[in-house]
């Protein structure tokens, strides 16, 4: 029996070890992961199964392990990069933009970049400044770079594994305050490819489209809307950068309204980029504006106040009744 | 042979004795700038006569191209130029130093380098014409391309160590850096990585004096080499302007990493006699006398005085290396200037290992847009 019930977290772990045993060029770099597991237990035991070379505690120092995991990505390693929570990635912000992203163009194909970067992203958790961002739109506005958000368990398994084995560098973000959030795991079935959005509940009235924490959000909003008569039709964007909208623009052009949800600031964020598009495709279809429901345009709040910031069901709805009434 | 351990680099305050440590020689000089061949206590050189007159054709022609390329973009045939005037002996010496398996990471800079290590000059004139970001390949050459974010590289260089340990090779790594690059967090972070981490990287920073034109004394408040301590791996300072120093002290080095004793900090003391690049203009920032100071302590010069006066090379040998200068030049001159500009499409290429569909489309969209010039439709 292959079908295993696992938790985001778990299955982040298990993906992490079958990525290992099937490419010894596998290394994890990341603050706290190897004796500690991670301060989000992600890598637990890892170290303790594949050693230290493999499961590197690094220096504290978030440059240090972007640029030396591309100097073993030179020597043909894949190292997989923990930062430890969003906020902290932005010592890294050089080196992931300068060099992880250009060296494949740089090149001219000659060098290529297969590292990936683990973010847990997004608030909820209660916790201090600068453990609770999103800062997907800064990677995903880089060429170079591919953005992936997973939003469940079966995603989190086969998708760090995608990502591992894929050859550009993967901006890979964990919902963090899903890690617990359990479901099904079938550890031998096909996986779906990694850069492709997916519909996950179908729907007339409304396009909803979301990512990572925001996708189960999108769903408990479309199970109420659905109490009230309302037929929410949900994507799961999975892949920000780059972007796969044929589901997203298909459905569009048969509901006429789309409503983007994100943690993230609103004022340029990927919901932004997604209305532009989806208005370029679907102008003739579109019977309201795209709308946006994300975070404010301010600093993520002190967490008293996260509640009132982040999306939630109500806001969602908010939105879809807007979008109804144009 | 042997790198100083780490606990002889003396205190880092400037001027002060550290009574408890053995003093380290202030500077490794192998050649006097008069030509004189001096020995030093711990580094020692051997090279026959045709490693030496070598030694001098690589600085010539590191030279002359270099002054071609300043000369080419005085003409417009390139977009900006870096010269390494002055830095040649601290390149040649470095590059030389450098086993075939060995890997370089070098800043924008390290033409000379470069050259040792058989990349083709064009592919370098490519990079500053605009024509594509380096032409030559890196993993054949064992050069990395050039990095211009300053300091970026020494966790390039630090990481690639860690695989080399990683694959239990005998390779040895080095990485280049200028004076201002040590004041980069990045720089800091690398040393710190390579020693934690014991990883066999060199860390070969020419101090050539200036940052474009903020001088040294705004970087450290203590000599260069003596950084290390703190990271807890040797330093040594060597002339920059002594090819036989340098390659002396780098060997010693890489051997050192490749036999697993980790990294070390190799302060190249040398002078850049030219502009940060063709954009700069250093008149603004320092004087003249400084400039016929380093003049005096030029490292071609000093090599050619030391193989005439030893009977090493005659005129004949020193014409011969002359012509052939003119040569590459000619060479390098009619290869830049013939360079053809890629197609537009160009930028679109390796953006990806695989081109995405959206990029596919971006580029199909450029594509109509301008072949709907060619047909007299705008």
């Amino acid at each position: 029996m292959s079908t295993e019930t696992l938790t985001i977290g778990k299955a982040l772990n298990l993906g992490l070890r079958r990525a290992m045993e099937d490419d010894a060029k596998v290394v994890l770099m990341g603050e706290d992961i190897g004796r500690l597991g991670g301060v989000f237990r992600i890598t637990d035991g890892l170290q303790k199964d594949f050693g230290e070379d493999r499961v590197v505690d690094t220096p504290l120092a978030e440059a240090g392990i972007l640029g030396t995991a591309v100097g073993l990505a030179m020597r043909g390693y894949r190292p997989v990069c923990e930062i430890q929570f969003d906020g902290f990635v932005f010592p890294a912000y050089n080196q992931i933009v300068t060099q992880v992203a250009k060296i494949h163009a740089r090149s001219r194909g000659k060098l290529t970049m297969p590292v990936v970067i683990r973010i847990p992203f997004g608030g909820g958790i209660g916790a201090v400044e600068h453990h609770s961002e999103s800062p997907e739109a800064y990677f995903a506005h880089t060429p170079g770079l591919k953005v992936v958000a997973v939003s469940n368990p079966v995603d989190a398994y086969w998708g760090i594994q995608q990502a591992i084995a894929h050859p550009d560098p993967v901006v890979f973000l964990e919902p963090k305050r899903r890690y617990w959030d359990k479901a099904e795991v079938d550890t031998a079935a096909t996986p779906d490819p990694l850069f492709a959005s997916r519909v996950v509940r179908g729907g007339d009235d409304v396009t909803v489209l979301a990512y990572g924490p925001m996708v189960k959000t999108a769903l408990q909003a479309a199970e109420a809307a659905a109490e009230e008569g309302r037929s929410l039709e949900v994507v799961d964007l999975r892949t920000l950068s780059p972007l796969d909208l044929d589901p997203v623009v298909e459905s569009v052009r048969r509901t006429g309204r789309c409503v983007v949800v994100h943690e993230a600031p609103v004022t340029l964020g990927l919901g932004a980029e997604i209305a532009a598009r989806v208005t370029e495709e679907c102008f003739h279809s579109l019977e309201a504006p795209v709308l946006r429901v994300g975070g404010y345009d301010t600093p993520y709040p002190p967490s008293k106040l996260e509640e009132e910031y982040l999306p939630d069901l109500d806001r969602v709805l908010d939105a879809v009744d807007r979008a109804l009434q144009f | 042979m042997s790198v100083s351990s780490a606990t002889e680099v003396v205190d880092p305050v400037p001027g002060a004795e550290a009574p408890h440590l053995p003093r380290q020689p202030d500077l490794v000089q192998l050649l006097t700038p008069e030509g004189e061949r001096v020995e030093h206590p711990e580094y020692a050189i051997d090279l026959d006569d045709q490693q030496l007159r070598d030694l001098y054709r690589d600085l010539v022609l590191v030279r002359r191209w270099d002054v071609e390329a300043t000369a080419l973009q005085r003409q417009g045939e390139l977009g900006i130029w870096a010269s390494l005037l002055g830095q040649e002996a601290a390149q040649v010496g470095a590059g030389r130093a450098l086993e075939p398996g060995d890997h370089a990471f070098p800043t924008y800079r390290e033409h000379g380098v470069a050259w040792t290590r058989g990349v083709d000059p064009l592919h370098v004139m490519s990079l500053f014409r605009g024509v594509d970001n380096g032409g030559w390949d890196p993993v054949a050459t064992r050069f990395n391309l050039y990095t211009v974010v300053i300091g970026a590289q020494c966790l390039h260089a630090t990481g690639y160590a860690m695989g080399v340990q990683r694959d239990g090779a005998e390779t040895a790594v080095l990485a280049f850096l200028g004076d201002g690059a040590t004041s980069q967090g990045e720089v800091n972070e690398a040393m710190i990585w390579a020693a934690s981490f014991s990883a066999p990287v060199v860390f070969f920073c020419q101090n050539n004096q200036y940052a474009i034109s903020v001088p040294l004394e705004r970087q450290s408040r203590v000599p260069l080499y003596q950084r290390a301590a703190g990271f807890g791996f040797p330093g040594v300072r060597v002339d920059g302007n002594d090819v036989l120093a340098v390659l002396a002290v780098t060997r010693a080095a890489l051997a050192a990493a490749r036999e697993g004793q980790g990294p070390t900090f190799i302060e190249a003391f040398t002078y850049r006699m030219g502009a940060h690049t063709t954009s700069d203009d250093p008149t603004r920032y320092r004087l003249a006398s400084e400039l016929e100071e380093w003049k005096l302590r030029d490292p071609i010069a000093r090599v050619k005085a030391h193989l005439s006066r030893s009977g090493v090379a005659d005129a004949d040998f020193f014409a011969a290396v002359e012509a052939e200068a003119d040569e590459l030049a000619a060479r390098i001159r009619r290869g830049t200037t013939e360079m053809p500009d890629p197609p537009g499409t160009a930028m679109f290429d390796q953006v990806y290992a695989e081109q995405t569909p959206h990029l596919a489309a971006q580029q199909a969209e450029f594509e109509a847009y301008q072949a709907s010039f060619e047909g007299g439709g705008h």
